[in-house]
């Protein structure tokens, strides 16, 4: 057994096992943390700065997705120093990235700390063509937050091919493959395991993009099952995205013990031969 | 794999191509294609010589070390260098590695099963387990990373000849007449059947007149395919039950287009770590395709027999009530732990992690783990100077087997057609440059093909895949030499030619690979 | 592909049947700086294939590298001329007049703002060369730390040692570790990279650490704009900052040290190259060390960022906890130290420490240099060491402590420069630059520059300072220039900036509204 850390949060005791995160505390304590660049399956890059929580004796707020309990900390997550920090973190995002795509969820936290990226006036963006450079998934990285988890997907996280980074500094900072090449030039080998965590929809299933362009896309007539993938022994969980008939998107559960959420190129897009087969009924 | 890796595990790649997994090794070996027991058995005979075996292991848990012991001797370094190609310092350090590491483990896919000796493969690799005691424990174990989701499945399920589901023996009078009785008075033969390559010899033989055969291609996976076409077309009835019109289909006289089991059909199936998992449907089968148990069920009305109409749930809670090991597997269950690893005998069993812990008890639970004193014997198909290049067989990342369902999705990865992999020493040897399309030939036929220059090929090494038998039939100059034991044919290990076309003579025309069904049967 | 060879030595032929790579290979990742500058210096940029070349013998990914070579603004990616002029057009140059000739390029500070207008020629080819504005000498009387400068050799340890130099490291030997750290702790040295942590806690906590190797890492990359006193003692003194290091490491039991000098200082680095190899010929130095190249980023001076950056990676800075001291270089144990907090040491040992330090004294002042002064000395006495404003001019504004600095009035310099003195104004001394304006600098100008300086300095990684460091220029430009009434806008920099502070990861964001938020209230740059 980990030994347990007493820490009090907004003023509530808990006892976390050593080496917890200040924010699987506050999931204990069903505190809602907007999070943005954290995923359980990914190593913490804490670089959104959207889980910032006030700890007392430290100078500067901290991250609640990396930063580790200690005994007797302090925290609070809805002081105005937070809250003013988590508002600016969504505005200066959505102020220079189209988050339109998020969750759900992500919609909530805007609303919740009153973000208003429009305040800035005009100011630059992120904005450029989408990269549409083969069959089975486009990058729209006007929609990208640099949060860096498709690059943990690919790298050392899951898939450990590494066909993309973060290239430039600064606003200029960017995923792209080496010299800016097209995926097909590149390492790429179509896991899609960056599409199963980007956020944002920058990331997407050509399907689904094509969909989305002819405004076919309908969330409403959609179902998700669970199945295993046909291909080979590992055996990895799939969820099968379908509407009307057809499969459109193929992800795989993120806490499940095969997978983690992660799968190759034949469990994510090698689906089409069964919908290539004649009209079903 | 990786993870380990970057968590600090060592990893040692023996594969006779650099593959990309290779590159990730802190030691690779390129061995000669078929001499794995060669090197097993060396590193063995290190192992023992520096006093690292695990005896008190082999003492408790083992039986036949001493016979293994004595084979293993007459490998030294010498000659496993001389049969496996791979310099005897080599293979001492990854012999002192595993033989001195804690934890360690062995994982191999078909490169050691698809051989005429492929059981013997394996059991040197399980000798290897044994010998350090590097079997049913945290970290260690022997793992076949299997090529389809229900590979394990298959077999647990009872098809293998010699078995019902849960591994229990057909001969067994006990055992036969549970299940019998269980199927109502059902008869049945008290005797194991064949497998696959039996069969085909059966054909042969005109002892097999009719098959029935579910989701396979044999007319386009098997090794020496000209001879699987004729023998399928020779039968005097053929029935072919798969969810495409297949090359084997086309043989045959009657077809049932199935549901596509993973999402158009409900059931389990079992991945190589012994999971047992939930398929779904998702989707509904095109019109006229049906589900595999309403097939059978309806094919046993027609000859007499009432199965009614079971669900999935319901055939599996019956063989839930015959194989004792996967008895506490509840579809609830299932769901709700994500599969279950067998044995897995009451509802209240978590499953089993480690299928060999059994080994460390203090007694032994079971039986002792045997040794298998097994002899290196290189692959049938000899290299001549007539055929002096070594062709094997494999997969790419993207695509599965035949192709015949991977190549329905557009795979940025398959760069043109099939092409033949060597190394750009050997293609200026042959005056060949990259690209050009050149005729294969082994002892068994030809085909026409382009080739593709890779450095990490070693000159006399040549590589192809399966994956498009309508451009380039692979299995035409595959060998079916088989292995008795397991019935798995030698797709790891041809002797070939590479001979340039003469402009006139291209089966094809342009350099477009293209011939397959061209080439002579 | 030579150039690389140059680095790695020639690689081994294919071997078909054994190779060793793995994670042998995979360690070599922090050749990768080395290997870039070597492709770089002899071809003037960075092509596709040398690239992949470098890629295959370091068994990197060829995107992580180009992530790695677009990070660094020394490396270019597409082809250049043989020549490359570096022209400086940051804030104190800035005052001096800054003519860019055709083709060359603008850069921020370059650390020669005692010689501005300041520029950096490079020259391509199988030898490089890299020349900067000439240097005037200058003498510096009665200074502690500068006492060597122009009159050792630098190139030359027999001249070092006949003006005291290794006492010190001999009389630590004798000490023994603890006592060394005791004495350091005792004389209450602050540290002179801008953070003024206590010395002798840092080495205290290194050598308590049970995980080996330690590393020492000497920060060179003095890259604040207004700084160049690591600079002059680089170049003026380089033995004594190997043996500020030496004691340092035999101190906190380091295995291995490391001295990162931002690239723009070519003759400090070779200089340091020449004085470790003579020192090490003696025999002075019974540990590792090595010279690394900064590469145009002014965030690898952050430390975290100078680990990543050693180690082959984006200069990216690192969520702390874990502290250096605990996980550092290549996730050990490890000491960084200021090039100045080094020297300072060696006066320690020797019994003539006292508490002084060095101010880097540039803009509108009669002599401008690097000066050095008991703490608590007001600024006001500072400015006139260094002549004053020109006559006839009066003085504007002092920028004390660099562009993560603030502005100070010249109501306020009467002020003693000491950590408290300067903490009561609610201004840092940080680096030690003191920028001074008079009445003819445009200060307007002056906070653009700063705000362009961190947009383009920012790493890019966190969303405060990437964004807001951006959205900050942007503001602060429309401000400046439409002479509106601009109420709104203010507001929205300071609220910018207060998440700037508060979120950031590292120093670089939470501080890079501080020059603009103070300039905006003391300098009457604002109509309305
Ligand atoms: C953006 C940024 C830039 C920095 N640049 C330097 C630098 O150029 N030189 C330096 O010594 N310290 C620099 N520092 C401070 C270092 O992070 C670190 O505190 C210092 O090297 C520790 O040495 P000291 O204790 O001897 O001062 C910088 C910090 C930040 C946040
Ligand atoms: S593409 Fe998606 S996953 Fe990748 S950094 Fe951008 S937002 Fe994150
Ligand atoms: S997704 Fe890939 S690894 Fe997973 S079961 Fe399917 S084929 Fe195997
Ligand atoms: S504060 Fe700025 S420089 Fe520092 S880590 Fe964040 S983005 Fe990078
Ligand atoms: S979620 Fe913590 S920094 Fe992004
Ligand atoms: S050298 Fe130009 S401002 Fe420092």
């Amino acid at each position: 057994m980990a030994e347990l850390v007493s820490i009090t949060i907004d003023g509530h005791g808990v006892d976390m096992a050593q080496g917890s995160t200040i924010l699987e505390a506050c999931r204990f304590l069903d505190i809602d943390t907007p999070t943005l660049c954290q995923l359980d399956n990914l190593t913490p890059v804490n670089v959104c700065r959207a889980c910032v929580v006030e700890l007392e004796g430290s100078r500067v707020l901290v991250p609640a997705c990396s930063r580790q309990v200690e005994p007797g900390m302090q925290i609070q997550t809805d002081t105005p120093r937070v809250r003013h920090s988590r508002r600016l973190v969504l505005e200066l995002l959505a102020s220079s990235v189209d988050m339109t795509l998020t969750s759900g969820q992500v919609q909530g936290w805007m609303q919740r700390y009153q973000a208003a990226p429009t305040r800035f006036g005009k100011v630059a963006t992120v904005a450029k063509p989408v990269k549409v450079d083969n069959e089975l998934y486009v990058r729209d990285y006007s929609r990208c937050i640099l949060c860096y988890k498709c690059v943990e997907a690919c790298g050392a996280d899951a898939q450990n091919t590494f066909a993309i980074g973060v290239a430039g500094r600064g606003f200029d900072a960017h995923i792209s493959t080496e010299f800016e090449v097209g995926l097909p030039d590149s390492a790429c080998v179509y896991c899609g395991n960056c599409i199963g965590v980007c956020p944002t929809g920058a990331l997407m299933f050509k399907s689904e993009y094509d969909m989305r362009a002819a405004g076919t896309w309908d969330e409403s007539r959609q179902a998700v099952t669970e199945t295993v993938c046909p291909y080979c022994g590992v055996g990895c969980m799939l969820e099968l995205r379908v509407q009307d008939n057809s499969i459109v998107r193929v992800t795989s559960p993120l806490d499940h013990s095969v997978t983690s959420g992660h799968l190759c190129v034949k469990g994510r897009f090698g689906f089409e031969f069964v919908q290539k087969r004649g009209p079903r009924g | 794999m990786l993870r380990g890796v970057r968590h600090g595990a060592r990893l040692i790649a023996v594969d006779p191509r650099r593959t990309s997994s290779a590159e990730w090794a802190d030691i690779w070996l390129g061995l000669d294609v078929g001499s794995d027991i060669a090197l097993a058995n060396a590193i063995a005979r290190v192992i023992i010589h520096d006093g690292l075996p695990d005896t008190k292991f082999i003492e408790r848990s083992t039986t036949g070390y001493k016979e293994f012991a004595k084979k293993v001797e007459k490998y030294t370094l010498e000659r496993a260098e001389k049969e496996t190609g791979i310099p005897r310092n080599a293979i001492r350090e990854v012999a002192l590695a595993y033989g001195q590491a804690r934890t360690g483990m062995i994982c191999w896919t078909l490169g050691i099963t698809e051989h005429h000796n492929a059981t013997d493969n394996v059991l040197a690799l399980i000798n290897l387990g044994l010998l350090t005691g590097k079997v049913g424990r945290y970290g260690c174990g022997l793992n076949p990373l299997r090529g389809q989701n229900n590979v394990q499945g298959g077999g647990d399920m009872g098809a293998i000849p010699a078995k019902l589901p849960g591994f229990q023996a057909i001969e067994d009078p006990a055992i036969h007449e549970k299940f019998a009785s269980a199927w109502g008075g059902a008869d049945f033969p008290l005797k194991k059947g064949w497998h696959l390559s039996e069969m085909f010899e059966g054909m042969e033989r005109g002892e097999l007149r009719s098959a029935y055969i579910v989701g396979e291609n044999p007319a386009r996976s098997e090794a020496d395919q000209g001879r699987a076409v004729r023998l399928l077309s020779g039968l005097d009835h053929l029935v072919v039950q798969d969810i495409f019109l297949t090359h084997t289909a086309e043989l045959a006289h009657v077809v049932l287009p199935a549901g596509a089991g993973w999402t158009e059909s409900e059931g389990t199936v079992t991945n190589s770590e012994r999971r047992v998992q939930r398929v779904r449907r998702a989707l509904d089968p095109p019109l006229g395709a049906r589900d595999d148990i309403e097939i059978i069920c309806e094919l046993a009305a027609r000859l007499g027999v009432d199965f009614g109409r079971p669900t999935a749930e319901e055939v599996w809670d019956e063989c839930r009530s015959l194989s004792p090991m996967h008895a506490g597997m509840k579809y609830s269950r299932l769901d709700e732990l994500g599969g279950i690893q067998w044995p897995c005998p009451d509802e209240s069993h978590p499953g089993t992690q480690f299928l060999h812990a059994r080994l460390w008890k203090d007694p032994v639970e079971g039986p002792l783990a045997p040794f298998s004193a097994v002899d290196n014997e290189p692959p049938v198909d000899r290299l001549t100077d007539e055929f002096p290049i070594r062709l094997t067989t494999g997969r790419r990342l993207d695509s599965f087997n035949t192709g015949v369902q991977t190549n329905e999705y557009t795979s940025p990865l398959r760069k043109g057609a099939e092409a033949l992999v060597i190394s750009p020493e050997d293609g200026a040897n042959l005056g060949i440059a990259d690209g050009e399309c050149v005729r294969v030939s082994s002892r068994r036929g030809s085909v026409d093909v382009n080739v593709s220059f890779d450095r990490s090929m070693r000159p006399g090494l040549a590589f192809m895949t399966l994956h498009f038998p309508d451009q380039v039939a692979t299995n035409v100059l595959t060998i079916d030499a088989t292995d008795p034991k397991s019935g798995t044919a030698e797709f790891k290990a041809s002797a070939i030619r590479i001979d340039r076309i003469p402009a006139s003579s291209s089966l094809g025309g342009e350099s477009q690979a293209r011939p397959g069904e061209g080439a002579r049967l | 592909m030579a150039a690389v060879d140059s680095i790695l030595g020639a690689p081994e032929p294919d071997d078909h049947r054994v190779v060793h790579g793995g994670r042998a290979a995979r360690n070599q990742r922090h050749q990768l700086l080395p290997v870039l500058h070597a492709i770089q210096d002899r071809r003037g940029w960075v092509s596709r294939g040398a690239l992949e070349y470098a890629c295959r013998r370091l068994s990197i990914p060829p995107a992580e590298a180009y992530g790695v070579v677009s990070f660094y603004a020394r490396f270019a990616s597409e082809p250049h001329g043989e020549v490359a002029v570096h022209v400086c057009d940051d804030i104190v140059c800035g005052l001096a007049g800054v003519t860019v000739p055709d083709g060359a390029r603008r850069v921020p500070c370059l650390g020669l703002c005692d010689h501005a207008p300041a520029t950096l020629t490079e020259r391509f080819g199988m030898v490089y060369e890299a020349v900067q504005t000439s240097h005037a000498a200058a003498r510096y009387p009665g200074s502690r730390l500068l006492r060597r400068i122009d009159v050792v050799d630098p190139d030359s340890i027999d001249s070092y040692r006949e003006h005291g130099g290794f006492a010190a490291l001999k009389n630590a030997r004798e000490m023994g570790p603890a006592a060394v750290i005791r004495a350091v702790t005792e004389s209450g040295l602050l540290g002179r990279g801008g953070a003024a942590f206590p010395t002798g806690r840092k080495w205290q906590s290194v050598a308590d650490q049970p995980v080996r190797p330690h590393y020492i890492v000497c920060n060179a990359d003095e890259s604040e704009p207004g700084t160049f006193k690591d600079r002059v003692l680089l170049e003026g003194d380089p033995f004594a900052v190997v043996e500020g290091m030496a004691i340092a490491a035999y101190a906190t039991g380091s295995e291995k040290g490391f001295v990162y000098v931002r690239d723009e200082y070519p003759l400090a680095r070779a200089r340091m190259a020449r004085a470790i190899a003579q020192a090490r010929d003696k025999g002075f130095l019974d540990f590792d060390v090595e010279v690394r190249r900064g590469a145009g980023a002014y965030i690898c001076g952050e430390e975290t960022a100078l680990f990543n950056s050693i180690e082959g990676k984006r200069g990216e800075p690192r969520n702390k906890p874990p502290f250096p001291v605990q996980a550092g270089l290549f996730g050990k144990p490890t000491l960084p130290n200021n090039v100045e907090t080094l020297v300072n040491v060696l006066d320690i040992l020797n019994g003539e420490f006292a508490d002084s330090r060095l101010f880097c004294v540039s803009g509108q002042v009669l002599r401008p240099g690097v000066y050095e002064v008991a703490m608590g000395t007001p600024l006001r006495a500072l400015i006139e060491l260094a002549g004053g404003v020109p006559p006839g001019r009066m003085l504007q504004a002092v920028l004390l402590g660099g562009a993560a600095g603030s502005f100070l009035t010249p109501a306020q310099i009467d002020v003693p420069l000491s950590f408290d003195g300067v903490r009561a104004i609610g201004a840092t001394l940080g680096s030690g630059a003191v920028m001074v304006f008079d009445d003819t600098a445009d200060m307007r100008q002056v906070l653009l520059r700063i705000a362009r300086f961190f947009r383009d300095e920012s790493c890019g990684q966190c969303v405060p300072c990437r964004v807001g460091t951006r959205r900050q220029e942007e503001i602060l430009d429309r401000m400046l220039g439409t002479n509106g009434d601009s109420r709104a806008d203010v507001m929205l920099l300071s609220d910018i900036a207060q998440a700037m502070r508060d979120a950031s990861i590292c120093g670089l964001g939470q501080t890079a509204a501080n020059a603009i938020a103070s300039g905006l209230t003391q300098l009457r740059v604002l109509n309305g």
